[in-house]
């Protein structure tokens, strides 16, 4: 799949922006004034932020309110729903902690846990995708919410449990990788069930419809190459958990905090470019690719 | 509504021969000239006289190399467009209800006003069936040409989809595939027809008659009958022509 | 959801029919009109060529229409010839223009125009024209297109595939196809393929690449290139062995038992014997004596010879019993060579064999023959034939060509229910075509019709000494039965100066400084070379084409040609016509829109100039110019009396075929789809060379002037007088270099020989061109829609040199002949004849032609072959320029090449590399987003 920036930015800081919204949320003691203004304004520019880059993915962004109609079909729909109901409770939310010094406690517990819902809501959009094997898998919606946990975790300054889960997340990473790349090399798709002519022999690709790109190959028939794979997994597991959670275990620092906080920012980032660009669409195998 | 109807009335689609297409792409253009003066907006060539002209296309038409166990290599051509799935993914991920599968004939179509060019659709298709229009920014697809099916403005024998109108071959049939009594359906029985890529439950509509058997020669020594030599000289020969002519007056 | 959705849009405001011109198929097409636009064009379902269907060329037509590679106004060259630097004129100076060159031509020595036309569909108009300005220099494109397929029909049997017949789609039950180029024919012949398959009938597809057709037959025969002839005369050499051989009807109907003149000291030698009035000989079984072959009553004897004088004189089936029956042609022998098991090769004939006789169909109709024979039914052997440009564009085509006939007629498979059947003006014996005229006189007409068909040597356009009188040399002892001419020679010739120099040459639509040239290099540098003084070599060129070609650049002076749905054209039964088997038909076009240009159809500015030039036929008694355009060309010019370029609503628009001219003709043919058609009688539908019913028909419809039944040559006559000549036993003499070649090639039946470029050693690739079915020559890559599916060509490599080379996705590899190299990309694929390379052809393009970015693939990533493809053989040391062409037809050798491929870095693009020539029409938009009445 097309690594496409937009995405990737909307996936990465509205995932770190609802999971801080989460802990904001659910997690006591609350912040108050200006700490809690600080925390809340970083959590919403971040989801906020995020769900407007996801728009610049769109061909008809005016259109997009459109987009709420259709609830009881289509994940995208339910995400933008609950993305509108989770910013809502938890901006009523806010506006109680930082201006009126108070916790509107069911409106945070409901925030918190609809922020997570629009997380979920975000994964399944990919976890549906029975077209992209690495997408449909249950480390999908695991992943995408345990990043954001993390995220959230990191982001509002719980340095104990960050420490914990890291490490976690890490091995969970891996582990899903690994599945993933079973997944979908079980996946039971393939030139020969894409083409009818399987029985016959092998199958290739011999000359694509046209012999320049197309909207298809542009968008679903990108892969990238397996050793740079390879690299970048390294790379997201280094920026994305062990260097931050080696930070977290140094003195504390607030610029330490900061520091960790950026790379796993960058982690998270490698970590969703890989999560497009190494999956396969089946639609590949009508190009031979 | 993107909620998939439960039942619809006819499954109108086409079957296509892959025993028979030469892989001209005949249905191809004439399916871009239709749809680009019909149906929506038009189908858009980007960088169109340089080096990387993109334009959208409904259909398009692949081509596989198959090698056998034994035997030389054998080359299909295989159009692909939108297969009308009755279960079809690219409907229900649709967030504004701009894709939509009609209950009165099963065609999957995209009501362009409400298209926010999400791309979702065409993730969602397993067949490559979904372009978006790289001017106009919404999915384009095939109508199965709903609006030459029942348009009163042609005459009846025209009232089909522009590729199967022009298919000089004629690989390309349309009808009604939820009638067990249509022509489609009976060709779709005779030759075996398979749906592309079963295993992910889209149940598609359009179906695909797979080729017949390739360079499976009759063995000469079946054939050699026809060969019974009749001289192994030509002066035998001539011995064989006198006789022969000689019989016959 | 209330999706409202009108399933009845209007489509349009009007449907204007004419004939489509994307390629040479002819097809009728229903353009829609909207706002007085073009809007969308399909098939026209009443049409007989295509019955509704299009190609995907013709549904792009519209795109060809709107191109932004059209011309805009006539064009005088301001730069260096190449360079593509032109000044817009007026037409009033274009055509004083060109009649300040030509006029002086036709007063002194008109040879010194070469006026040759490409992918015209006008031939039977610009030959007229050619032939009153008085140049012998014109041909068509014929000579570097399929010349053997056409003079080896025309010689056998009266008649070759595509214009001339087609196979009987509707009952044949195997069909047999070599070499065809999937543009050509392509959707009569997609249709058929359609019938055939709907039937479950069987194809047997014969080609190196299994592409197209090949890819749906049933059973695929990836032969080896140039050595078809060997294969379908081993097919012969079993069919004969096994006496699987259609003896009534080689008796009958064929020269199989005419008498060969067995006198090796007669003048005549190998000659058919005939009795005074010139009628050939045959044994009559009746009487055991020699009878003229179409005696009412005779009954031809295969096998009676006649012993006359000491001398024995056999018929023609005797010599075939010697040659074929010959170890030469068994399977085990020619195995290798094809590329072909033996088992396998013994397998088809006996498949041919038993659907031929054991599958045999008959038609309960009564038909009489020519000798007054009733015959109850029409017995038909359901075994069909198609050959193209494949099997013909090799230096023995003519011969191979001649070799698939004989398989044919042996099986008794022509004219027949189920096999391959003529179309009108077909069959027409070779006898009663016209013969080749170059007789040039200053300010008059040529003395003939350039291009026909030459029996003898009598009949060559050469002078006293023996030179040419065609700038080609066509009908020359090079190639004596050229009977296309030899365009691909032109230039070459013209800028050696051999066989003389020329002043002007004219072209029209044939873009010579690209793909339709052998070594387009070297004919670049030919166009631009310049003498002693500095003058060009060439000095005038006058090119005239609707769009900005590569050849554009090299010409001095443009005429800017309309697009095809701007113009008027009559596809006439003069020239090449879309006729059935089973009816007469011609069309025409016409302007369903006005240029918006400052344009002409270029056939009604030839009726200016022929009038500015004051040339017969062309200006009035009074002086003035006699047609006002083409259109009235078309409805007034009679050929003979009652004769005309449409053979529909003649006189008072109730004629047909013979009468008066019409001025509605055209309104005629508007009203009817742009097309006429009058249908054969069921009784005259088969056996037509020899059929009563289908002659008198015939002549009724002013096809002939009487009756013309005739025998197929399995014995081609012509042959053997040239060997005459070669054996000293004629008046004229071919030069001595060519005697053993004449003794070779030139074999009165069909032989093979190995093509002329295999002797070149080391070179053990055959490297191939097809034509995409969704591309015509060039035209398609100025096509929005087309260049998306063929943007660029790969040269497709087989399995074999794939894995020695470990050529990988994405590798180039450079590609040498004996004469020259290209560095080309690669690509892979598997059904292919393992010692065969090949590309899709005219794919790539000169930067800053058609249109195009500089940067786009067609120029970059895109090549053509024609670079490694000389015009000539490698030298000889004997000083002479041996053409790479048929000996006998001069037909293009284009399929003989062969490489050494070897992988290499990957270029920035594509060598040979020329440097972009400057587009006179700029470059096309960025976007195409059209859509009217929107």
């Amino acid at each position: 799949m097309h690594p496409a920036p937009s995405i990737i930015l909307f996936t990465t800081l509205s995932g770190l922006g609802f999971g801080m919204l989460a802990f904001l949320g659910l997690d006591v003691p609350a912040p108050r004034g200006w700490t809690a203004f600080w925390f809340f304004l970083i959590a919403f520019a971040l989801a906020v932020g995020g769900l407007l880059s996801s728009t610049f993915h769109l061909g008809h962004p005016e259109r997009a309110l459109k987009a709420f109609t259709q609830w009881r079909s289509s994940w995208l729909s339910r995400e933008a729903w609950l993305a509108v109901a989770s910013l809502v409770l938890m901006g009523l939310y806010a506006i109680g902690l930082v201006f009126f010094d108070t916790r509107l406690r069911i409106f945070g517990i409901a925030g918190g846990l609809l922020s997570l819902g629009t997380v979920f809501a975000t994964s399944m959009i990919y976890t549906q995708m029975r077209t992209v094997p690495r997408w449909n898998h249950w480390a999908t919606p695991i992943l995408f919410l345990a990043y954001a946990i993390v995220g959230g975790a990191l982001l509002t300054g719980r340095v104990e449990l960050a420490r914990a889960l890291l490490p976690l997340l890490l091995l969970l990473q891996v582990f899903a990788w690994i599945d993933q790349d079973r997944h979908e090399r079980e996946d039971p798709s393939n030139i020969g069930t894409a083409t009818g002519l399987g029985a016959r022999g092998s199958v290739r690709a011999f000359e694509a419809p046209h012999t320049g790109e197309n909207y298809l190959t542009k968008e679903m028939v990108f892969r990238v190459a397996r050793k740079h794979s390879a690299v970048l997994k390294v790379i997201t597991l280094a920026l994305g958990m062990l260097i931050p959670a080696f930070l977290l275990f140094l003195p504390f620092h607030h610029a330490l905090a900061a520091v960790a906080v950026l790379l796993h920012l960058a982690g998270v980032l490698v970590q969703r470019w890989l999560f497009f660009a190494e999956a396969r669409h089946v639609v590949s195998f009508y190009y031979g690719r | 509504m993107t909620t998939l109807p439960q039942h619809t009335e006819k499954s109108l689609g086409l079957v296509i021969d892959l025993d028979t297409c030469v892989g001209c792409h005949a249905c191809v253009t004439a399916c871009k000239g239709w749809n680009t003066e019909n149906y929506g907006a038009p189908l858009a060539d980007t960088d169109a006289y340089g080096a990387n002209p993109v334009g959208s296309f409904l259909n398009r038409v692949h081509s596989f190399e198959v090698q056998p166990e034994s035997g030389p290599a054998q080359l299909f051509h295989m159009p692909k467009s939108c297969l009308h799935c009755a279960d079809a993914p690219c409907v229900t991920v649709c967030p504004t209800g701009a894709s939509y599968k009609r209950v009165e004939d099963g065609i999957v179509l995209v009501n362009e006003s409400d298209c926010i060019g999400c791309g979702l659709c065409a993730w969602a298709c397993p067949y490559g069936a979904r372009e978006m229009d790289p001017e106009e920014q919404v999915m384009k697809k095939c109508t199965l040409c709903v609006d030459r099916i029942y348009n009163e403005n042609l005459p009846e024998e025209d009232r089909q989809p522009a590729c199967v109108r022009t298919c000089p071959a004629g690989a390309r049939h349309f009808g009604d595939l939820a009638d067990p009594d249509s022509d489609v359906s009976k060709l779709v029985a005779e030759r075996g027809g398979i749906d592309l890529m079963p295993e992910q439950g889209t149940s598609p509509v359009n179906q695909y008659l797979p080729p017949r058997p390739r360079d499976e020669a009759p063995e000469f020594d079946v054939l050699a009958p026809y060969l019974e030599p009749v001289a192994e000289e030509p002066t035998g020969f001539l011995g064989w022509l006198d006789r022969t002519l000689s019989k016959v007056s | 959801m209330n999706v409202v959705l009108n399933t009845s849009p209007k489509v349009s405001d009007e449907v204007r029919k004419t004939t489509c011109y994307m390629c040479a198929c002819r097809c009728g097409i229903n353009v829609h009109m909207k706002d007085g636009q073009v809007a969308y064009i399909e098939g026209n379902k009443d049409h007989p060529v295509n019955k509704g269907v299009l190609c995907a060329k013709g549904s792009s037509g519209i795109m060809q229409h709107l191109s932004p590679a059209r011309l805009r106004a006539p064009m005088k060259r301001v730069g260096p010839r190449g360079s593509g630097e032109f000044e817009e004129i007026s037409w009033e100076e274009a055509l004083e223009t060109a009649v300040s060159w030509l006029k002086p031509l036709r007063e002194t020595d008109q040879s010194k125009l070469a006026f040759f036309t490409g992918r015209d569909q006008s031939q039977s108009f610009t030959s007229f024209w050619a032939q009153s300005f008085g140049t012998p220099n014109y041909a068509a494109h014929g000579g570097f297109c399929s010349v053997n397929m056409a003079a080896a029909g025309i010689y056998t049997m009266g008649g070759a595939f595509w214009e001339f017949g087609q196979p009987d789609w509707d009952r044949t039950k195997l069909f047999m196809i070599f070499g065809v180029a999937e543009d050509h024919d392509s959707n009569p012949i997609k249709m058929g393929l359609g019938k055939l398959k709907a039937r479950g009938a069987k194809v047997i597809g014969v080609n190196p690449i299994r592409t197209g057709y090949n890819a749906v037959a049933d059973e695929w025969v990836g032969i080896t290139p140039g050595t078809d002839g060997l294969f379908i005369l081993s097919l012969v050499h079993c069919l004969m062995k096994a006496g699987r051989i259609d003896l009534d009807y080689l008796a009958r109907f064929t020269d199989a038992p005419c008498l060969v003149n067995g006198d090796p000291a007669s003048d005549e030698h190998g000659l058919i014997l005939t009795n005074e009035a010139g009628k050939k000989l045959v044994i009559d079984r009746r009487t055991g004596k020699p009878e003229a072959y179409d005696t009412p009553g005779v009954q031809p004897d295969l096998s009676g010879s006649y012993r006359h004088a000491g001398v024995s004189h056999r018929p023609v089936l005797h010599h075939m019993a010697e040659k074929y029956l010959s170890d030469e042609f068994a399977p085990e022998t020619v195995a290798a060579k094809v590329g072909i098991d033996a088992k396998r090769i013994r397998a088809i004939a006996a498949d041919l064999a038993r659907v031929a006789f054991d599958e045999a169909i008959e038609l309960d109709r009564e038909w009489t023959d020519f000798r007054g024979e009733k015959h109850s039914k029409m017995v038909g052997r359901p075994v069909a034939f198609h050959a193209m440009r494949g099997i013909s564009a090799h230096s023995n085509g003519f011969q191979t060509c001649r070799a698939l006939h004989l398989l044919q007629i042996i099986l008794g498979s022509v004219e027949v229910p189920g096999g391959f059947r003529f179309k009108p003006p077909y069959p027409k014996a070779a006898t009663i075509h016209p013969k080749p005229h170059g007789k040039v006189t200053p300010g008059k007409p040529l003395d003939g019709p350039h291009l026909g068909f030459t029996h003898g040597p009598d009949d060559l356009l050469i002078h006293e000494d023996g030179t040419p009188k065609r700038i080609d040399k066509a009908f020359s002892w090079d190639n004596p039965m050229s009977s296309h001419g030899l365009m691909h020679m032109l230039i070459s010739n013209a800028h050696a100066g051999d066989p003389y120099k020329i002043d002007t040459m004219m072209l029209y639509m044939a873009n010579m400084s690209w793909n339709s040239s052998m070594n387009t290099s070297g004919v670049m540098k030919m166009l631009t070379d310049t003498d002693e003084s500095g003058e060009y070599v060439i000095p005038r060129i006058i090119y005239s084409d609707a769009y900005s070609s590569e050849m554009v650049a090299y010409a001095d002076l443009i005429l800017p040609d309309t697009t095809y749905l701007e113009r008027h054209d009559c596809i006439s039964l003069l020239d090449r016509p879309i006729c059935e088997a089973e009816a007469a038909a011609d069309a025409i076009r016409w302007p369903v829109v006005e240029p918006d240009r400052d344009v002409r159809g270029f056939q009604s500015v030839l009726c200016d100039l022929g009038g500015r030039l004051g040339l017969p036929g062309f200006t009035n008694e009074d002086g003035s110019t006699k047609y006002k355009d083409y259109a009235d060309y078309i409805q007034n010019h009679e050929r003979k009396p009652g004769i005309g370029p449409l053979a529909g609503w003649r006189g008072n628009g109730d004629e047909h075929g013979r009468g008066g001219a019409n001025p509605n003709q055209i309104e005629k043919y508007i009203e009817n789809g742009s097309f006429w058609i009058s249908h054969i009688p069921e009784d005259a539908e088969f056996y037509k060379p020899w059929n009563s019913a289908y002659q008198d028909w015939a002549v009724e419809l002013g096809l002939f002037d009487a009756p013309s039944p005739y025998l197929f040559t399995l014995w081609c006559e012509p042959l053997r007088r040239f060997q005459l000549a070669a054996e000293g036993k004629h008046r004229l003499s071919p030069p001595e270099h060519l005697k053993a070649r004449y003794a070779e090639t030139m074999d009165p039946l069909p032989v093979w020989y190995p093509p002329f470029s295999d002797i070149d050693e080391g070179y053990d690739v055959h490297a191939l061109t097809q034509r995409p079915m969704a591309m015509y020559h060039s035209w398609g890559s100025q096509n929005a829609w087309l260049r998306q599916i063929h943007g660029r060509n790969p040269l497709y490599v087989p399995t074999k040199i794939w894995k020695a080379n470990r050529f990988e996705e994405g590798d180039w590899a450079k590609v040498t002949s004996p004469h020259g190299e290209i560095t080309v990309p690669v690509a892979h694929m598997a059904a292919l004849n393992e010692n065969t390379v090949w590309t899709w052809n005219a794919i790539g393009k000169r930067k800053g032609a058609w249109a195009l970015e500089e940067d786009a693939p067609e120029a970059t990533k895109g090549f053509l072959l024609n670079h490694i493809i000389h015009e000539l053989l490698p030298p000889k040391g004997d000083g002479l320029r041996w053409a790479n062409s048929d000996p006998v037809t001069g037909q293009a050798a284009w399929f003989d090449l062969r490489v050494k491929i070897e992988k290499t870095t990957a270029p920035v693009e594509a060598q040979p590399a020329h440097p972009a020539q400057k587009s006179p029409v700029g470059h096309g938009p960025a976007t195409v987003k059209r859509k009217l009445g929107a």
